[in-house]
């Protein structure tokens, strides 16, 4: 059975990106909108389009119904979730299943477990893969202050059904502990529905390093490499590179090893990252798994030539992985910058009209934009306007072709990180490799 | 008359005070979404809540008044 018809039920730069590989392929594409954004690039990039609501994601690109029927009305044969709204949503996906529809991506049963933090832990633990020291659910502040105790302090309180950064908050002192457990608990029940928290060691100068995984429905499971996601601000990613400079060799393989094993265990389909904690001794932890395509994934089309999109859609359709693990291979070197309307210093949400949009192209520089010049970056989403991937034939090359690259950007009437990440380029532990997650906060404070 | 106003545009996530109530310098108001990040309003005076402009889910720009203090 082959996908005539994809609606895509995201927005911005990865609904373009998904309509392009469809393209490429002749398949046509149905895109679905808020009154916010019908101005973007993505609307009209589809052969069709569908406004579903007002700009608030409640209201819009989180209303199930609106957009299963928005794929009956144009005759829409599968779903592309994308990242982020509705592609970590069992509910979703089994509504989609349900109308008879194709859903790119992997079993919902799958989704709902690895969505639950708590429930994940366990099933990495059953198939021997190792997690963060931490506990399970915990019900109140006095049992989350003994937990802490018995973990060693400092720990990082979470929420189960949480994600994207949001929910987390690092915990020095049980005073600390005490005084903030019950806002995460408020924040986890109004952003999530669920205010289930649980807690886990937090580790000091540590990486956070990702493995690609892609599996089909046969059951073969391969690696596309890693990626390196270390530089971030407020638990958010802002620079993705693959391979990872910092980890050993062996750390390497043993990486890879384990998250083809978590996927295993749940006999996972369709295209999905393990994420890991590598500690400074390279001892990693399995932390999550992202049931979707990531929003760095470009990183690893450009190293293994590989489109994930174009996979996502065949694995779908229950064809085979056309490949074996041995006949992928990781080529050069690439880094993903993501652009975000924000000021570069405190990175504070800018929205606004972009008067001016330019961006470089050339060898080697993939930019995957969200919008276009005259649009209005809207305070409503996510900050990410544009990616820009750049990729060479080694780690030294790719960081003196960025610093060109990102100059080249010309955007006019809101701010943009550009100024932030070109200073990451001059940052001694960056160009070395060796940096953690604390980078952006260090030099911050300098 | 002391007004505490919106640095950014946004959605009004949390309202944080009530009419009548003692606000301290520094202190938090409001807490406003934009972009999927909180932002907390912190008042530049002390002084009295008189009146709250808006309310949870509001939309509000940049500059304009949440919250109004009494002399």
């Amino acid at each position: 059975m082959a996908i005539q018809k994809v609606l895509v039920a995201n927005r911005g730069e990865i609904a373009s990106r998904i309509i392009r590989t469809c393209q490429a392929r002749g398949i046509k594409t149905v895109s679905v909108y808020s009154e916010a954004d019908q101005e973007l690039p993505f609307v009209e990039q589809a052969d069709e389009s569908v406004c579903i609501g007002p700009p608030p994601v409640a209201k819009s690109y989180l209303q199930m119904d609106a957009i299963i029927g928005a794929a009956q009305e144009t005759g829409a044969d599968a779903i592309h979730p994308g990242y982020g709204l509705l592609s970590e949503n069992a509910e979703f996906a089994q509504k989609v299943i349900d109308a008879g529809l194709t859903w790119i991506g992997p079993a919902p049963a799958v989704i709902a477990l690895m969505g639950d933090k708590v429930m994940a832990r366990k099933t990495m633990q059953k198939a021997g893969v190792p997690t963060v020291p931490g506990t399970d659910q915990i019900q109140n502040v006095e049992e989350a202050i003994h937990a802490a105790e018995q973990i060693g302090f400092p720990v990082m309180i979470k929420a189960s059904a949480g994600g994207g950064g949001i929910g987390m908050h690092v915990c020095h002192t049980a005073e600390e502990l005490n005084k903030i457990f019950s806002s995460v608990q408020t924040r986890a029940r109004s952003y999530f529905g669920d205010d289930t928290l649980f807690m886990e060691k937090w580790i000091g100068k540590s990486r956070h390093v990702e493995v690609q995984i892609i599996a089909d429905s046969q059951g073969h499971v391969l690696h596309l490499f890693e990626r390196e996601c270390s530089v971030q601000r407020r638990n958010q990613k802002v620079i993705e590179e693959s391979l990872s400079p910092s980890i050993r060799p062996e750390t390497r393989k043993r990486l890879h090893d384990a998250a083809m094993r978590a996927a295993q265990a749940v006999q996972y389909t369709g295209a999905g990252t393990v994420e890991f904690l590598v500690g400074p001794d390279d001892v990693f932890y399995f932390l999550e798994m992202n049931t979707r395509l990531q929003v760095e994934h470009p990183v690893t089309e450009c190293i293994t030539g590989l489109d994930l999109v174009s996979l996502q859609l065949d694995i779908a359709c229950g064809q085979p992985l056309p490949f074996k693990q041995e006949e992928i291979q990781s080529k050069g070197h690439a880094i993903e910058f993501r652009i975000y309307a924000e000021d570069p210093i405190r990175f504070m949400p800018a929205p606004g009209k972009i008067t001016r949009f330019r961006f470089p192209d050339g060898k080697g520089i993939r930019v995957d934009a969200g919008v276009k010049e005259g649009n209005t970056v809207s305070p409503f989403y996510d900050p990410l306007i544009a990616k820009c991937i750049v990729s060479g034939c080694n780690r030294q090359e790719v960081i003196e072709k960025s610093k060109d690259a990102l100059q080249a950007f010309e955007v006019e009437g809101i701010q943009t990180n550009i100024p932030a990440l070109l200073r990451v380029l001059e940052e001694p532990q960056f160009v070395k490799g060796h940096y953690h997650t604390q980078l952006l906060d260090e030099m911050r404070q300098r | 008359m002391a007004k505490i106003q919106s640095s950014m545009t946004g959605t009004v996530w949390k309202v944080l005070v009530r009419p009548g109530d003692q606000v301290e310098a520094g202190q938090e108001v409001v807490i406003l979404e934009s972009m999927k990040m909180e932002i907390p309003i912190q008042s530049d005076y002390t002084g009295v809540v008189k009146d709250v402009k808006v309310e949870e889910g509001s939309f509000v720009s940049d500059g304009d008044v949440l919250v109004e203090l009494a002399d």
